[in-house]
């Protein structure tokens, strides 16, 4: 089934974007990515062993030509941080896409909404992809989009949380108000969270933690793969409405 | 010369910026590097001048969410 979601001409196969923080090692996380069945990625930017020397490199074992490598700017809590990584992690020289966090607070990770708008704006006009991490609040992600996002990246719940989505209803409300795609982003737990997510009609989920936390990750990872398509199917079915009384399935007509 | 690289401080014989990543062992297709706040471009790294006390930040992807 062709589903591919366009973004600024790149194309994305998988619904399901994968995280590759927090797995025991890179075999693992190799592991993983291939049971997702995912061809999108994130990364983040940081410093090169230069004392250790160890020459293993992430990108050993995930091909830059197979998957889309996402770098985020993850750990940034200033404008000028973000700023700052996002060029680095471009001319790392894979592409233009950056998945934009500018934290607000240390134990909610929570975005500080006032900086990444400022950090997109920016970015747009440096012709970087943005898709930005941001909170539920729909006048937000239009703000967002306003700004230059070609998506927006509204969070579930807390990041590494697993309490799924907590608001719906604004993810909702957020669907109909932008134009650019929406990729829950953070807070998804199990499977049945990534499958509400896209039954809602979300364009993406991207789950890291609630992968590589699992007790199995890479039974998790096609848990999720399952999830995300069963979802993505659900919603292009369109489902029955919510009826507070019976309406038999079995005809009367034919009784004894 | 000496060079501050990811916060180390450290004796090079390289004059340019290819020249320390060999020294470094660290491929270049693999990294981007700041010099001094500034981002150099690939491109430049092979004729990419050094300068005693330069700030340089080599940085690559690793796991993350």
């Amino acid at each position: 089934m062709e589903d591919t979601l366009m973004i600024r001409g790149i194309a994305f196969r998988s619904r399901l974007w994968v995280g590759t923080g927090k797995y025991k090692d890179f075999e693992e996380t190799r592991k993983v990515i291939e049971a997702s069945g995912s061809d999108v990625v994130t990364v983040a930017v940081r410093r090169v062993n230069i004392i250790d020397g160890k020459s293993e490199n992430l990108l050993d074992y995930i091909d830059p030509k197979k998957y889309k490598i996402l770098p985020n700017t993850a750990g940034c809590y200033t404008v000028e941080d973000a700023l700052r990584y996002s060029r680095l992690a471009r001319e790392a020289g894979i592409s233009d896409l950056i998945k934009l966090e500018v934290i607000g607070d240390e134990r909610t990770l929570f975005p500080d909404t006032i900086g990444l708008l400022k950090a997109t704006e920016v970015l747009a006009k440096e012709g970087f992809v943005v898709l930005p991490y941001t909170n539920d609040d729909p006048v937000m992600a239009k703000r967002l989009e306003d700004a230059g996002a070609a998506a927006v990246m509204p969070l579930g719940a807390p990041i590494g949380s697993g309490l799924g989505i907590r608001n719906p209803y604004n993810i909702r409300i957020i669907l109909e108000t932008v134009k650019v795609p929406v990729v829950v982003d953070a807070g998804v737990g199990t499977a049945s969270d990534a499958a509400i997510a896209m039954e809602l009609g979300c364009d993406a989920v991207l789950i890291n933690t609630g992968i590589a936390g699992a007790k199995d990750p890479v039974v998790m990872a096609s848990a999720m793969k399952h999830a995300v398509l069963a979802g993505r199917l659900a919603c292009r079915a369109g489902r029955i409405p919510k009826k507070l009384y019976a309406t038999a399935s079995s005809p009367i007509e034919g009784m004894l | 010369m000496k060079l501050i690289v990811n916060g180390e401080t450290l004796e090079t014989s390289a004059q340019t910026l290819k020249g320390l990543l060999d020294e470094l062992r660290v491929q270049a297709e693999r990294v981007a590097v700041e010099v001094n706040l500034s981002v150099v471009r690939k491109s430049e790294y092979a004729t990419f001048p050094l300068n005693e006390e330069d700030r340089i930040e080599i940085v690559n992807f690793v796991g993350g969410g």
